[in-house]
C-alpha cells in the first residue's frame, strides 16, 4: 500500500520557510519542504503540533506570515486562488457534503468553471472511488465511510496535481479506514497525483507514506524516508 | 390608578416610566434564573432609551418651530447613530459599520425620499422625522437581525464553505445559502408586522392619529401605508446589507475571514 518511489527530479509543491504566526504563536514556524510526483508525504506529530495549520496553507485557505509555496515552479500568489485550490486539493477530516445528490456534490467543482461533469465521468468517479451507482443517491444516506469516498472523488473531479488530506479517516471506523488507506494508495499509484496526509496515526503514516514529516510545537523536526524517520 | 395619586404629569410620566422599566426588570430576574445574564445589556438599553427619548422629545420642541429642510439632517443622524447601533449585532464582522450605514441610508433613505416626492409623507417636520424615523429604525432592526443571523450561520458553516473555496468556488457562491437565509430570517418581523395588522396589534400611529381627531378609516389606511414603507425600507436595507456583507467576510486572497476561535495573523503576508 505504500506509494510508489517519488520522482525525485519532480518537484510538484515546495514549501520555503512557511510560516503562521497568530496571537504571537507560531502554528507553523519556518518549514520548508518538497513534494515530488507521485508520492504520499505523511505529516505526523502530536495534537496541536501544527499539522492542519500546515496544510491550510498549502492551499492558501490560510494566508502565510512568512515565506511561501511554489506550485510546479510558480509562486502560489501569482497564481489565483480558485485555479490554485482546483489544482491543490483539499479532503477533510469531516466530509462536509452539501445537501442534495452524490452526482450533484461531484459536479460541484467542474461547475465552478463552467464545466458540466458527464453523467458517464461521474460514473467512472464513483468506480474509482468504490461507489458505482451511487450518483443519485442523496447525501444524508451515506455511512461515514461512504461519505468520506464521496469527498475524495468530489476532490477528484477537480482533476488536482496535489491532494491534501487532513486526517481523512480520524472519524471513520477501522474496516472503513483501512478501505480509506487502500484506495488513497490505488488513486496515487494510478495517476499523476501527489498526496500530502495529515494524519496522528503513526502506523498509518509507515502503512501508506513513502516519506514523513514530522512535527512539533510548528516546527519540522524530521523530513525523510518512512523508515528513517518512524524506526519501523 | 397612579393618575389619581399624581396630577403632575412630569411626575406621572417618570412613575410610569418606573412601573414600565420593572415589569422589564422582571424579565431580567426571571432570565437570570435560568442563567441567562441580560442584566447590563437591559440596564444600560433602559437608562439609554430613557435619556434619548427624553433628549429628542425637547429636540423636536425646538425643531416643531423649524424649517423643513431641518429634517434632512436630524434624520442623517439617526441613518448614522442606527448604522452604528446594529452593526453591534455583527460583533466582529469586518466592515459591519459602512455596510450598515450605506445599506440603512440606501434603503430607508431611498423610501422616505421618494414617499416625500410622492406626499405620501408630508414634508412638514412634525410628520417627515416621526415617519422618517419609524422607518429608519425598522430599517435598522432588520439589518441587525440580518447580519447577526450571517455572521452565526457563518461561524456555523464554516466547515461548509471551506470545503466550497477548497473546491474552486467564488467566495459569494460559497456563502449564498447564508444570505438568503439571513434575508429571510430578518424579514419575518417586517412581514409578520403587515399580516398581524388591525388583528393582533394596532399600531402607535394610528391611535394618535385616532386621538387627534383623524377619521378612522383613513388613520387605518394611512397605518398601512406606514407598515408598507416599513417593509420596503426594510427590505432594501436587508437586500443591500446582505449583499455588500458578504465580501467582508473573505480576505482579498478570498479565505474564510471568519471562523470559529480565529485570530487575527500577526501579519498578513503581501
Amino acid at each position: 500500500m505504500t506509494s510508489p518511489g517519488p520522482e525525485p527530479t519532480s518537484i510538484v509543491l515546495e514549501a520555503q520557510h512557511l510560516g503562521r504566526i497568530v496571537d504571537s504563536r507560531a502554528l507553523v514556524d519556518d518549514i520548508s519542504v518538497q513534494v515530488f510526483r507521485r508520492e504520499i508525504l505523511a505529516v505526523v506529530g502530536p495534537s496541536g503540533s501544527g499539522k492542519s495549520s500546515f496544510l491550510r496553507l498549502l492551499n492558501r485557505l490560510d494566508e502565510p506570515t512568512s515565506g511561501t509555496v511554489l506550485l510546479e515552479s510558480v509562486d502560489y500568489r501569482q497564481i489565483p486562488p480558485r485555479e490554485l485550490r482546483r489544482r491543490v486539493g483539499m479532503v477533510t477530516q469531516r466530509p462536509f457534503l452539501f445537501p442534495g445528490s452524490v452526482a450533484s456534490n461531484l459536479r460541484f467543482g467542474p461547475l465552478q468553471r463552467g464545466e458540466t461533469l458527464s453523467d458517464e465521468a461521474v460514473d467512472l468517479l464513483l468506480t474509482q472511488v468504490g461507489l458505482p451507482g451511487y450518483g443519485e443517491r442523496d447525501v444524508a444516506n451515506l455511512s461515514g465511510g461512504e461519505a468520506q469516498r464521496i469527498s475524495l472523488a468530489r476532490t477528484l473531479a477537480n482533476q488536482p496535481v496535489v491532494l491534501l488530506l487532513d486526517e481523512p479517516t480520524s472519524a471513520l471506523d477501522e474496516n472503513a479506514k483501512r478501505g480509506i488507506e487502500s484506495l488513497i494508495g490505488e488513486i496515487i499509484a494510478g495517476g499523476n497525483l501527489s498526496c500530502i496526509m495529515v494524519t496522528h496515526d503513526i502506523s498509518q503514516a509507515a502503512r501508506s507514506a513513502s516519506r514523513v514529516m514530522l512535527l512539533e510545537g510548528g516546527r519540522a523536526t524530521r523530513i525523510g524516508q518512512t523508515q528513517q524517520v518512524l524506526h519501523v | 390608578m397612579l393618575k389619581t395619586w399624581f396630577s403632575n404629569q412630569l411626575v406621572l410620566g417618570l412613575v410610569q416610566a418606573t412601573a414600565a422599566a420593572a415589569c422589564a426588570l422582571m424579565v431580567v430576574l426571571l432570565a437570570r434564573k435560568r442563567q441567562i445574564h441580560l442584566e447590563t445589556d437591559v440596564m444600560v438599553a433602559l437608562m439609554r432609551g430613557l435619556t434619548q427619548i427624553v433628549a429628542v422629545g425637547s429636540v423636536l420642541v425646538l425643531l416643531l418651530h423649524a424649517p423643513s429642510w431641518t429634517s434632512v439632517f436630524a434624520l442623517t443622524a439617526m441613518i448614522f447613530a442606527a448604522g452604528s447601533i446594529s452593526a453591534r449585532r455583527a460583533k466582529n464582522l469586518p466592515g459591519s459599520y459602512g455596510v450598515s450605514t450605506w445599506s440603512i441610508a440606501c434603503g430607508a433613505g431611498l423610501v422616505i425620499a421618494v414617499m416625500t416626492w410622492l406626499g405620501v409623507i408630508d414634508v412638514a417636520i412634525t410628520s417627515l422625522i416621526p415617519v422618517g424615523s419609524m422607518l429608519i429604525a425598522n430599517a435598522m432592526n432588520t439589518n441587525g437581525l440580518a447580519l447577526n443571523r450571517f455572521r452565526a450561520d457563518v461561524l456555523a458553516h464554516a466547515g461548509e464553505i471551506e470545503a466550497a473555496l477548497s473546491l474552486g468556488a467564488n467566495p459569494n457562491e460559497s456563502v449564498s445559502p447564508y444570505v438568503q437565509a439571513s434575508l429571510e430570517a430578518s424579514l419575518i418581523p417586517a412581514i409578520d408586522s403587515l399580516r398581524s395588522l388591525g388583528i393582533v396589534w394596532i399600531p402607535g400611529l394610528m391611535a394618535g392619529m385616532l386621538l387627534s381627531g383623524a377619521r378612522p378609516v383613513y388613520a387605518a389606511i394611512y397605518q398601512f401605508v406606514v407598515l408598507a414603507m416599513i417593509f420596503a425600507a426594510s427590505g432594501l436595507t436587508s437586500l443591500l446589507s446582505t449583499l455588500l456583507i458578504r465580501a467582508h467576510a473573505f480576505s482579498s486572497a478570498e479565505q474564510l475571514a471568519l471562523r470559529p476561535g480565529i485570530a487575527k495573523p500577526k501579519a498578513a503576508a503581501a
